[in-house]
């Protein structure tokens, strides 16, 4: 039904910076997309291109196969729910939530038929007559939703859509955003900051960094196999340990002791790599090649402990470990990883080697 | 309580007695001269009667020149508001070339092109064109000194309302006309309010142009006719000046009332009201 | 960012749009103010000759100004009148009422911003005859509470009760401006001030003022500006007595329109629109530089 395909689009701003580098992206039917990227990488910029609001300096957008890339908004079969949910404080809920048909003349009567079906199942169904500003933060995204669903269009964006609740309310709207998504079966873009939140919510992921995509992938994809350093330090909420080391007889020289090279990478000595292992794979068995260090600092994390041990050469590793396992500071350990966890970088370029 | 700290309770008592004397005396006339049945120039305790009113009621000029400063205060207010607002609009969300300097000038000229200052150009300009004595005229001529203000303050206020609203309205599929219609009007009304009341306030109480502008007594508004107003004598009509007073003075206090409670009093820098 | 045409409108309709207030204001404003300059070197003439085809006569009426000893008289008691009123008297009584009125009784601080409001909203010919009634020699309200009527205030003490009306008039602006200054002063520096026992002069001067010191400036600039085109005082003393209160624009318009004399009653608005140039330049100079 309705994929959204970007190809070779670039925004250029009159200052001169490119929000939007030549970037390709293809989004398939009923997929819950979300775009990733610290502040100023271009996310909302992509997405508001996508609405119509912002003109792309170059490239296309196709929504549904057809050629939406000088179509303005509201011409595209795109609905929108804005970070601030943008409710018309002077109207009703049920006259936002049937805001989009009052633009195409809905008589009176169609209007409040769909804002009673819309809302019902959104359970807004006693607030319509409120005005927004009676409403809690959740309450107001749901009217936000109800408003783009009314539109019945083909594709839903949203911009930064947990970022105006509170932290207890924020994981509860997530499941909400969630079972509703699958349930409307709509293609759906997402815009956030917050990685948890994308690899919670997303069925693919594009982090993006400077106007540019550094990977497309599952949330699994992602997390597992970042494809550079980028976004290995940017996915995951304890960060990944990024350790420089020296190939050497087929061997690691990393943090002060030898691993072996993963199966299936060749290298040559003396090769610069940047050997990646994610705190959650490492593991304090006392058998098989590991890094040794001693215990430096140990934060609680509720169910499991990070801990952060001090290597020989000054490297600084950190493992998670379940809580009741917790070490003393001060002990030395050694941490191997789990096989097949250990990710090799390319020492200059930062892209993952062996992928 | 120290010696010192009773000098300084009794000077603060007396200074605020003599500050609400200093403000409040000159009013006091506006409350009884209107209702004495032999208004004099002074205050003091009236004898009661409501005579004055019906003399007032039956100046042959003193009701018409109401209606006069309405119709001069309406085309002025009408043409200010409706003007701004379009202008402040389309200033605050489309990037026209020269914007800023443009805001820049419409703020210089707000202050430095002044009745007063003008009165001569302005006077000979109608005096050429045949408008004197033109009641729409006058109300355009002000109009076009209200304006640089009213386009600088609805502009702020404009700049304040949040993007997002139209933004969201165009992905809904609304047109130009119906965003401004559905949404920003609507949005900016406390703001388009505040303009309207303060244009029809400085239109009404604007005594130097009408008074330059419009000679004709039956033309005249309210400022002009209460400033010469006489009797048959030739002495100014103290039977009717007082009650007119009062009458012309009413809609501009009541007006003041009705935003500061509705909106609540909202001090803009650079405004004389 | 904020550059982006969120409205949908295009820059075709925003011209549209800004088009007939930007006519209105060039045809009564802008072109005044240029035509001023031109009228200025003419010997334009309401009456005669001159009414029909005036001539250019170059500088002659601004030479005719500094040897008019009428015009030196209107400049210096315009200086007398912004100095007076508006620099001394609503400064200073702005300042006074906005920091006594901080820690007053809700009740008392209505009254008193109620009435200092009123004086500056009801229209300046109401609020004339209300001054006439207070001033006047035969039963005005002052000669009665001082007991010695038959003191006729506004024409034996013109200037000094045009500097007594004007900061009645128009104490209101400075009291607001001021008032929300000082709600920007962080208590906490006042209440330091109180704990090392600095008594208040010594509070205002080295904690308040250091912080409104910008508004101080903006608006003394502002009530000098609109105290000098004041036209009030006209309804009060029409100038009179025998010029002794006849300041630059009631000078302007008794030349113009009672003598008319247009060519130089525009010189000397011409010299008026200069200085109200530079207030205002200063004062929006002072504003960029602030934000």
């Amino acid at each position: 039904m309705a994929g959204i395909e970007l190809t070779g689009l670039s925004t250029v701003y009159p200052n001169g910076v490119r929000a939007v580098d030549d970037l390709d992206l293809s989004i398939t039917d009923g997929e819950f997309f979300a775009l990733l990227g610290p502040s100023g990488c271009g996310k909302t910029t992509l997405l508001r291109t996508i609405a119509g609001l912002e003109q792309s300096s170059s490239g296309t957008v196709l929504i549904d196969g057809a050629d939406v890339t000088r179509l303005e908004a509201g011409r595209r079969q795109v609905a929108m729910v804005f970070q601030d949910y943008a409710l018309f404080p002077h109207m009703t809920v049920a006259e936002n939530i049937a805001y989009p048909l009052r633009v195409r003349r809905a008589t009176k009567q169609a209007r409040q038929e769909a804002a009673v079906r819309t809302s019902g199942g959104l359970g807004l169904g006693t607030l319509l007559e409120r005005r927004p500003a009676q409403l809690s933060g959740g309450q107001q995204q749901r009217v936000a939703l109800a408003r783009a669903i009314a539109m019945e269009a083909e594709v839903l964006l949203l911009d930064e859509p947990l970022s105006n609740l509170d932290a207890r309310l924020r994981l509860e709207a997530r499941t909400f955003l969630k079972r509703l998504q699958r349930e409307l079966g709509m293609t759906t873009v997402f815009v956030t900051h917050d990685q948890a939140e994308a690899l919670a919510l997303a069925d693919r992921i594009a982090v993006m960094s400077e106007g540019r995509i550094r990977q497309v992938g599952s949330p699994k994809e992602v997390f597992q196999r970042p494809r550079d350093t980028f976004v290995a330090n940017f996915i995951g909420s304890t960060p990944m340990n990024l350790l420089s080391a020296i190939v050497r007889e087929g061997h690691l020289e990393v943090a002060g002791t030898r691993l072996p090279l993963p199966p299936g990478v060749q290298l040559t000595d003396d090769t610069a790599v940047t050997v990646g292992i994610r705190p959650e794979y490492l593991r304090v068995d006392g058998g098989g090649e590991g890094i040794t260090g001693t215990v430096s600092i140990v934060e609680n994390l509720g169910v499991t402990s990070l801990v952060t041990l001090e290597c020989p050469d000054g490297a600084l590793v950190g493992l998670t470990v379940p809580e009741q396992d917790e070490p003393a500071v001060g002990t030395t350990l050694t941490a191997a990883p789990e096989p097949g966890r250990l990710l090799l970088y390319d020492g200059e370029t930062g892209v993952l080697l062996g992928s | 309580m120290t010696t010192r700290q009773m000098l300084r309770r009794t000077g603060y008592v007396a200074f605020m007695a003599v500050v609400l004397a200093f403000f409040a005396v000159p009013m006091l006339w506006l409350a009884s001269a209107p209702f004495d049945s032999d208004p004099g120039i002074g205050l003091r305790w009236p004898d009661w009667t409501l005579a004055n009113w019906e003399t007032t009621f039956n100046h042959p000029y003193a009701l018409g020149s109401l209606v006069n400063s309405i119709v001069l205060c309406v085309v002025a207010t009408a043409v200010t508001t409706v003007l701004a607002t379009l202008a402040a609009y389309a200033l605050s969300r489309v990037r026209i070339p020269g914007r800023d300097a443009l805001l820049y000038v419409l703020l210089l000229l707000s202050s430095v092109v002044t009745g007063t200052a003008a009165m001569v150009p302005i006077f000979v300009m109608m005096f050429q064109l045949g408008l004197i004595n033109s009641q729409y005229a006058t109300g355009l001529v002000i109009a076009g000194g209200m304006l640089p203000a009213a386009i600088f303050i609805l502009k702020d206020f404009v700049d304040s309302v949040p993007r997002s609203y139209e933004e969201s309205a165009r992905v809904f599929g609304a047109s130009p006309t119906q965003v401004l219609l559905h949404v920003v009007l609507p949005v900016a009304r406390p703001g388009i309010a505040t303009i309207l009341v303060w244009a029809f306030v400085q239109a009404w109480g604007n005594f130097l142009l009408p008074f330059l502008l419009l000679r004709d007594v039956s033309q005249q508004p309210a400022a002009v006719l209460l400033r010469t107003l006489k009797d048959e004598g030739g002495s100014a009509n103290l039977t009717v000046i007082p009650v007119f007073s009062l009458l012309y003075a009413v809609p501009v206090v009541a007006l003041y009332l009705f935003v500061s409670k509705r909106y609540g009093f909202r001090f803009h820098g650079g405004i004389k009201a | 960012m904020a550059s982006r045409d969120t409205a949908g409108l295009g820059v075709g309709r925003a011209v549209a749009f800004v088009s007939p207030a930007l006519l209105l204001i060039g045809v009564f404003l802008v072109f005044p103010a240029l035509w001023t300059i031109y009228i200025g070197i003419t010997d334009y003439a309401l009456t005669g000759p001159s009414s029909v085809a005036p001539s250019v006569v170059g500088l002659d009426n601004f030479v005719e100004a500094l040897d008019d000893a009428l015009f030196t008289n209107a400049l210096w008691l315009t200086v007398v009148f912004v100095l007076g009123s508006a620099v001394i008297g609503q400064n200073l009584l702005g300042f006074a009422l906005a920091w006594l009125l901080r820690g007053a009784r809700p009740a008392l601080r209505r009254v008193v911003e109620g009435l200092v409001l009123l004086s500056w909203i009801l229209p300046s010919v109401v609020v004339a005859y209300l001054w006439i009634a207070v001033l006047d020699r035969d039963g005005g309200t002052l000669g009665a509470l001082l007991g010695s009527p038959g003191t006729a205030w506004l024409v034996e003490y013109p200037m000094a009760s045009l500097v007594i009306f004007n900061t009645w008039r128009g104490t209101a602006f400075s009291m607001m401006l001021y008032g929300s200054a000082l709600a920007a002063v962080p208590p906490s520096q006042l209440e330091t001030a109180r704990t090392v026992g600095a008594s208040g002069w010594q509070t205002v001067r080295d904690v308040v003022f250091p912080h409104i010191r910008g508004h101080v400036l903006t608006n003394t600039l502002l009530i000098s500006l609109w105290t000098a085109n004041d036209f009030t005082p006209f309804l009060l003393t029409a100038g009179g007595p025998n010029h002794e209160s006849e300041t630059l624009p009631i000078f302007i318009y008794q030349q113009a329109i009672a003598s008319g004399r247009l060519g130089y009653a525009a010189a000397i608005s011409v010299l008026l629109l200069l200085v109200n140039l530079v207030v205002a330049a200063l004062y929006l100079l002072l504003l960029r530089r602030r934000s």
